[in-house]
């Protein structure tokens, strides 16, 4: 209407209908390199997408993301072209945007919780998040480089998304930050556990660099409770306060006859064999890997389709997902099972192992299966898997695959009085603080394992607690604000710290 | 990137027992601090190599460096066999791992050593000797050419019996056969710390079995992580399932599934021999020609 300035509300009519697609390698090529799979957002498909978003006043996908990014907020700052804006909005709440767009359960979470998903699909939230991300990366760009120091030592134990996210926020509030990993290499699950097509290692040394920019320290080849104890880091070693984001390692085993036969591993062997240590590359780097020709893994969350996926790539004939549930309750992420599916793996819902049987020389030859049905929903609220009775099958397989969860990795409990929950995983308050004055904790060490968004967003959360501890000034807060209005900054500098003197660390 | 990250570990000294068996000496005073008998570390030896482990066999908290010694067994062995020179510097150095083992009350001990099992049981005889107990040494090498540390263990030992399978020095026969002199000569023995390759072990449990004296041995599954992250290291105690890495390396040896531990070590057997092959196969080139060769 000629005349009328203030914009017109969008409806779900007037957006793009179709979902923009990301762009993907062939399935056929892919199931052969670990080049990554989706090759994610030209521009042009980021502003299409970009114009879908309706700019609900209500923002159900912000509600839906456990940091609470502010999405239409970034989406909107894609259609205007301040792609570092858009950035600026993500990093305000999510410190590692390349790595969140790609692994976070969108469908679940934001995506699962957009309005336009009410009529036709979802935003691509997720996708446009990645997008931004990259961007980042390939433009060098990094938030926030004024850090006056504040004399507080800080330690960090474990390198995966909660300890980068803790310590990142705490270097940003002028700390000595130290992180200690006990693998030779930084990153947690980041690096040893999501492969390479799902989640490049640049993308994880490009984010760590970022923090390196910041000043914290990685150390590595460092096992916190066996070198030093965490007890030892705050009376002996310095250091002010500490976070302790130690992940729950631990892979579990069903304790059924025959877990002991060779050809039997968890994925996180498999796994960390093949990207950690290269095994795939072998003989140029020495760690071996069995190679399985009718591969069978167990389970169905995201740990299962990159055990699943890995093992196709490295050349099985025949890959096998065992299920007790069905397709609609498999944990996994839903564009990595659709990928799998794509990828020729065969599943086998509701059905779960009894035993594994011996090829009489101590190798495994095949799965004994029993066929399930879903009874009464259990305490999760999932229907309960109950075995047919006399429905047993067997399915030929030379290595069987566990990838069925994990508990809390002991050797911190092992090492420090850190009160532990009866699972064994360490007991924090609300605020992540642990019995020991100083010490927070949070992460998969906490919860049980969970998610990259949600480690981080306890990395974050135990880092304002910490900042309250050591009576430092929530710097958190400013750049929000700076994020969220537009104008407050001047020469990239919040308005609010006008008058703080600061110096500039050297990158 | 990695490279300015890890600035290594320097080796310090070498000394090589014999053509197969040789000891590193490696700097890293926190790590000497916090050893303890019992623990092993794991190494990695150059940007591409694997993750081993090895057991910490000394630490002088003084010098500030720890002691390895290593059989060549295989690739990454023989290559460090090879590489390891005092002044160059081992990759990656993690530890210790594992829990420490627990020195008790015990009065009288036995400390048995197997081959390379000798440099590992040597921390815990000068634990149990730190601690007041009576220590009977035990150690066992195929021939006389193979032994080393002897010195050591005699100023550590109370009484100490090297057996070797050819009789070539000490006794004429297994460890298995020390351990029998031991029982009938002292009746008394309360604890037994048997560490070595798994048959030997499993031969130490049973000689003990019948006596019913404790009888601690050293597991050395296949590990990677050695967090407790991977698994790969599960071994079978009794009706439990345990990882080695962080629930051992020490366990009791009348309830320790040795067989499955055997079977279990060649669960890589075909890809370890392979590399292995190229390895040799790598180093006939090298010294036919004197250059060194790339692996394709
Ligand atoms: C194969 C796989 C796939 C996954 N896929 C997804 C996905 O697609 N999307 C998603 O959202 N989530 C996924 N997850 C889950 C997610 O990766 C985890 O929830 C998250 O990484 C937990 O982060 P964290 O920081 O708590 O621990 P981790 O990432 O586990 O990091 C802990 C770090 O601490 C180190 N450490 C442990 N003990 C010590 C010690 N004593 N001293 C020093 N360092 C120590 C470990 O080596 C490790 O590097 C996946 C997990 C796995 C295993
Ligand atoms: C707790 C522990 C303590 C050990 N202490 C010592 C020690 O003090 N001195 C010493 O010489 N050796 C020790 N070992 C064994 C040593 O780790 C292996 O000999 C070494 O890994 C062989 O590697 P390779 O590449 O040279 O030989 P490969 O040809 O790869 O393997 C030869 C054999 O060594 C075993 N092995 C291979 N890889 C591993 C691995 N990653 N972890 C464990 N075993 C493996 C297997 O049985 C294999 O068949 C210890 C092992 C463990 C678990
Ligand atoms: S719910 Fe969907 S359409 Fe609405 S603001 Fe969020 S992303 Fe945009
Ligand atoms: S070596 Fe991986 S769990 Fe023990």
């Amino acid at each position: 209407m000629p005349g009328d300035a203030r914009p017109k509300k969008k409806t779900i009519r007037m957006i793009p209908q179709a979902r923009t697609p990301a762009h993907e390698q062939d399935p056929a090529e892919r199931a052969c390199n670990f080049d990554e799979v989706n090759l994610g957002y030209l521009i042009e498909d980021a502003q299409l997408e970009a114009e879908r978003c309706l700019m609900c006043p209500e923002q159900p996908c912000v509600a839906g993301c456990p940091v609470g990014i502010a999405i239409p907020d970034f989406i909107q700052r894609i259609t205007a072209r301040d792609y570092r804006g858009a950035y600026d909005v993500i990093t305000a709440t999510n410190l590692l945007p390349a790595v969140c767009g790609r692994v976070c359960p969108q469908e679940s979470q934001c995506e699962g919780s957009c309005t336009v998903g009410d009529t036709l699909e979802p935003v691509a939230i997720g996708r446009l998040e990645r997008w931004v991300g990259d961007m980042a990366i390939r433009e060098r760009w990094s938030n926030v480089p004024y850090i006056q120091p504040s004399g507080f030592k800080v330690g960090i134990v474990g390198s995966g998304p909660a300890g980068m996210a803790c310590a990142a926020d705490m270097a940003k509030a002028g700390c000595e930050v130290t992180v200690f990993e006990a693998f030779h290499e930084p990153g947690g699950v980041l690096k040893y556990g999501i492969p390479d097509f799902r989640l490049p290692n640049k993308v994880v040394d490009a984010e760590i660099a970022k923090l390196e920019a910041l000043g914290i320290r990685f150390e590595c080849n460092t096992l916190v409770g066996r070198l030093f104890t965490v007890e030892q880091m705050v009376e002996e070693m310095g250091f002010h306060a500490v976070f302790v984001g130690t992940g729950a390692g631990y892979p579990s085993f069903m304790g059924i006859p025959g877990e002991s036969l060779n050809g039997v591993l968890s994925a996180n062997e498999l796994l960390t064999r093949c990207n950690l240590m290269h095994a795939r590359e072998f003989p140029d780097y020495d760690t071996p890997l069995q190679p399985g020709r009718r591969v069978v893994v167990i389970g169905a969350g995201n740990t299962a389709m990159d055990a699943l996926r890995v093992s196709r790539r490295v050349g099985a004939e025949s890959v096998r997902c065992l299920y007790r549930r069905s397709r609609a309750e498999a944990p996994a992420r839903a564009e990595e099972l659709h990928h799998a599916e794509e990828e020729g793996i065969e599943f086998h819902w509701l059905a779960s192992p009894v035993e594994l049987l011996d090829d009489g020389k101590r190798n495994v030859r095949a799965v004994r299966c029993i066929r399930m049905t879903l009874g009464e929903p259990d305490a999760s609220g999932r229907r309960r898997p109950v075995p047919e009775a006399g429905s047993e099958f067997e399915i030929e397989a030379d290595m069987v695959v566990y990838a069925i969860g994990t508990n809390a990795n002991p050797i911190i409990g092992q090492t420090s009085k850190l009160q532990l929950d009866q699972r064994g995983y360490i007991a924090t308050d609300a605020s992540l603080a642990t019995s020991i004055p100083g010490v927070f904790a949070g992460g998969d060490i906490v919860t049980g394992a969970a998610t990259v968004i949600e480690a981080m967003g306890a990395g974050r959360r135990a880092a304002r607690a910490m900042k309250a501890f050591l009576g430092l000034r929530d710097t958190d807060h400013l750049y929000c604000d700076a994020a969220v209005e537009p104008g407050s900054r001047m020469f990239g500098i919040d308005r609010a710290e006008r008058g703080f003197a600061r110096i500039r660390v050297p990158r | 990137m990695n490279q300015a990250r890890v600035a290594g570990y320097e080796v310090v000294s070498r000394q090589d027992f014999s053509d197969v068996t040789f000891l590193l000496e490696v700097q890293h005073p926190q790590l000497a601090r916090a050893a303890r008998p019992g623990q092993f570390v794991i190494v990695m030896a150059s940007e591409h190599g694997e993750r081993i482990p090895l057991t910490i066999a000394d630490y002088d908290r003084e010098r500030g460096t720890v002691t390895l010694v290593i059989q060549a067994v295989g690739k990454t062995t023989r290559e460090m066999q090879r590489d390891c020179r005092v002044g160059t510097r081992l990759v990656a150095l993690v530890g210790p791992m594992g829990v420490p083992s627990h020195i008790g009350k015990a009065r009288k001990v036995l400390c048995v050593g197997g081959g390379l099992g000798v440099a590992p049981v040597y921390p815990q005889a000068r634990g149990y000797k730190e601690s007041g107990a009576y220590v009977i040494g035990i150690l066992g090498f195929r021939n006389r050419d193979l032994m080393f540390w002897e010195d050591k263990f005699r100023a550590t030992c109370d009484e100490l019996i090297v057996c070797t399978d050819d009789g070539s020095a000490g006794i004429k026969g297994l460890v298995t056969e020390g351990i029998r002199l031991a029982i009938s000569k002292h009746r008394d023995i309360d604890e037994c710390v048997a560490i070595g390759p798994p048959v030997m072990m499993k031969g130490c449990a049973e000689a003990t079995r019948s006596s019913g004296i404790r009888t601690i041995v050293s597991l050395n599954p296949v590990m990677v992580d050695g967090t407790g992250m991977c698994g790969g290291c599960r071994v079978k105690v009794g009706e439990t399932v345990k990882f080695a890495c962080v629930d051992g390396p020490d366990f009791d040896g009348h309830l320790v599934d040795f067989d499955d531990l055997m079977f279990r070590l060649q669960r890589y057997r075909a890809t370890e021999l392979a590399a292995t092959e190229r390895f040799n196969e790598n180093c006939r080139m090298r010294s036919l020609t004197g250059q060194p060769v790339v692996a394709e």
